[in-house]
């Protein structure tokens, strides 16, 4: 196996591992804040996706050619539309019904996710096909020392790398940072210190959905392609990320979505030749597997939790 | 008296008959069914066959000295088994539905041809290719007017190795139609004379091929041979571009769909090859006066490359409903004895299985965003280049 064949895994490796962190971190900061698992994240992302594809369908009509410009009017369109869409969610759907049992939360958030989906699928024109995302990074090829490395890869990962690491800075630095761990630590003691508790949890869910829609732009333009299922199963992955990791916990949410990654390629790479009669197809079971047995043995996730509750 | 009270209903009995006479000479009404996949990757496929069987009623209808009045209930199976036996129930267990034109999935189709056997319901299939489904039991039931997999295999080996591809990756899904596909390709290939470098099965509805096409750029094949349906053919093409992989890709009937050429992009489907059995439809006497009554009647989607076999087989079994009557067991029998009907697509006559045989098929390939039959192309007579040539 040479070193051109082994960067390129080491590049799809990361690529699956960034979009699937960035879905776990989304997780992880709701369920830090209101104690509630939001299923219908992975559909977020997808919303997210296709509202970038229609602000560049826009664009293209009024005129704008230059390709950086369109990214910049797709991603402001898709951050808004998600962070609206996650704003409204938490206002009239979680927040009222944050006293309820929390396994009703989990199923309406499911049923949100479903109704996502099908709305995309039945009023997007032609919704049921896949549709073509544009290509708009550069294409070039660099190689160096035997290492083949795709322009737009490399801009997409610096991106995702970017993206987590300001969200970190964000949450670990700032006033709003501040905030959200106070609400995530304890809601009661917050709202005394006056903090305005409701502003924090809109603004937190805000926060997610608008890196969900970023993990959505980078999937699109990695793949070249969107349709309205992506999000089930990144949602489901993004989810199992998350509680690998350690659900509440921020490094957790990131180590999680790269390791789910990592067993992934190894299922499709290393396994085939390793086990006969393993097929690539069976990566997702190999990979699940995996986080079946690390769960058993640590199930409060990798990096523990200092208290753990039953959902 | 008694002529006063005779003349007086005579009035009255005149109109009775009057407004009787139209009941009396409306023809009964007959329902037959046709499923296929209106929602989903496949739809295109799926609306062109449903509104194609749609013109051959109307068209039915239209004729006065028939003797039904034919009903179409269309019906999604939406590409998946579980819906397609719920489907297949509900029409089977009607008993106003006489018929049905059933099914372009093959692992639909597989699933549901035991339901129609248990209720007795003649179906002919449209565009299922499996060979099992006519060939795997002997159901009475079970009609198939397009070709089998194993015609169009034969034909996709045989055309790559006589245009000199000597090395062939294989990406097939998971289904019994990706595995017929990857059982019948594999053994005409390796009798041509092609190499086959490595076999990968993928789901049907997977989003990252990044794995399996970085193994297969290390394998170095000439051609990627793609035995699976339109949504993640697409994916491959796309991703195949991505990693820089510059094989030919080479499908099946299964992508041969004008979403394929969308969904990809016309720039990057250029060149992509499909096979499909029967000959190019403009080529055929009654197939440009089909076209033509197809665009009359202004249908949302084009009858992409199922629909004439869709319209052919409504037909069929209205034609023996006309003959023998809207009962179930007499059209199967009427349907079993067919041979040498005279169809648009050209003569048909059913095998012991109720198998179309249906020697040719014809090789497609995308130019300038359309599918155009392979003698038509500008590749054929060497204008443009397949890959690797």
């Amino acid at each position: 196996m040479n070193l051109e064949i082994l960067s390129q895994y080491l590049v799809n490796g990361l690529m699956l591992g960034m979009i699937y962190a960035m879905v776990a971190v989304g997780f992880t900061l709701f369920f830090g804040v209101l104690d509630v698992i939001k299923f219908s994240h992975g559909d977020v992302l997808m919303i997210g996706g296709f509202a970038g594809l229609s602000a560049y369908i826009g664009a293209q009509s009024m005129g704008i050619t230059n390709p950086w410009l369109q990214l910049l009017v797709m991603l402001i369109a898709a951050l808004s539309v998600t962070a609206a869409l996650g704003a409204l969610v938490a206002r009239f759907l979680i927040l009222p019904l944050r006293d309820a049992p929390p396994i009703n939360l989990l199923l309406i958030t499911l049923m949100l996710g479903l109704v996502l989906r099908e709305c995309v699928r039945l009023f997007y024109p032609d919704g049921s096909n896949s549709k073509p995302f544009p290509q708009l990074l550069p294409t070039n090829t660099w190689h160096l020392a035997g290492l083949a490395i795709r322009a737009d890869s490399a801009i997409l990962l610096m991106v995702g790398a970017l993206t987590i690491f300001g969200v970190h800075q964000l949450i670990n630095r700032s006033k709003l940072g501040l905030a959200i761990r106070a609400v995530a630590q304890d809601g009661e003691t917050a709202r005394i210190m006056g903090i305005n508790f409701e502003r924090i949890v809109l603004l937190t869910f805000a926060l997610g959905s608008a890196l969900a829609a970023t993990a959505g732009m980078m999937n699109g333009l990695y793949y070249n392609e969107i349709n309205f299922n992506v999000g089930l199963l990144l949602g489901v992955i993004g989810f199992c990320a998350a509680i690998l990791g350690g659900l509440g916990n921020f490094y957790g949410a990131i180590l999680g979505g790269f390791l789910f990654a990592a067993l992934q390629t190894i299922g499709a790479v290393a396994l085939p030749h390793l086990i006969p009669g393993f097929q690539g197809a069976y990566k997702d079971v190999f990979a699940f597997a995996a986080v079946i047995i690390l769960l058993a043995w640590k199930p409060t996730g990798l990096i523990a939790e200092r208290s753990s509750e039953r959902v | 008296m008694n002529t006063k009270i005779n003349l007086a209903l005579l009035p009255a009995l005149l109109s009775a008959c009057m407004l009787a006479a139209p009941f009396a000479l409306a023809r009964d009404v007959v329902k037959i069914a046709f499923v296929g996949p209106l929602t989903g990757g496949s739809s295109a496929i799926g609306l062109g066959g449903r509104n194609s069987s749609d013109l051959a009623v109307k068209q039915h209808n239209a004729k006065a000295d028939g003797p039904y009045e034919y009903e179409l209930v269309s019906l999604d199976d939406e590409c998946k088994p579980n819906v397609g036996v719920q489907i297949a129930t509900k029409i089977a267990a009607d008993k106003d539905i006489v018929g049905g034109v059933t099914h372009f999935c093959s692992a639909v189709a597989m699933s549901a041809i035991d339901v129609y056997h248990k209720f007795n319901l003649p179906v002919v299939v449209w565009g299922a290719v499996l060979p099992d489904i006519t060939y795997a039991n002997n159901f009475k039931e079970v009609h198939r007017v397009n070709g089998t997999m194993i015609n169009q295999n034969q034909e996709a080996a045989k055309f790559m190795v006589d245009h000199g591809y000597k090395t062939f990756a294989v990406i097939h899904d998971t289904t019994d139609y990706g595995k017929g596909h990857n059982k019948y390709f594999s053994e005409a290939l390796e009798k041509a004379g092609g190499k086959i470098v490595g076999t990968f099965g993928v789901t049907a509805d997977q989003q990252d091929f990044t794995a399996e096409l970085t193994q297969i750029k290390q394998l170095k094949p000439q051609v990627i041979y793609f035995g699976g349906l339109t949504p993640i053919g697409i994916r491959i093409r796309s991703q195949m571009e991505k990693l820089g992989i510059e094989a030919q890709f080479e499908g099946t009937s299964g992508i041969k769909s004008d979403a394929y050429i969308e969904g990809a992009s016309p720039v990057l489907a250029e060149g992509s090859l499909s096979f499909i059995e029967g000959a190019p439809w403009e080529k055929l006497a009654a197939g440009p006066a089909f076209f033509a009554a197809y665009d009359q009647q202004k249908y949302a989607q084009p009858p992409e490359a199922y629909g004439p076999f869709a319209y052919v087989a409504s037909n069929l079994l209205m034609d023996a409903i006309d003959k023998v009557g809207p009962n179930r067991r007499k059209v199967r029998d009427e349907l079993n004895h067919t041979k040498d009907a005279d169809t648009m697509i050209g003569p048909i006559t059913f095998d012991d299985h109720r198998q179309n045989i249906v020697p040719l098929i014809t090789s497609y390939v995308v130019q300038d965003g359309k599918w155009v039959p392979w003698q038509d192309s500008e590749y054929a007579t060497g204008a443009r280049k397949l890959k690797g040539m």
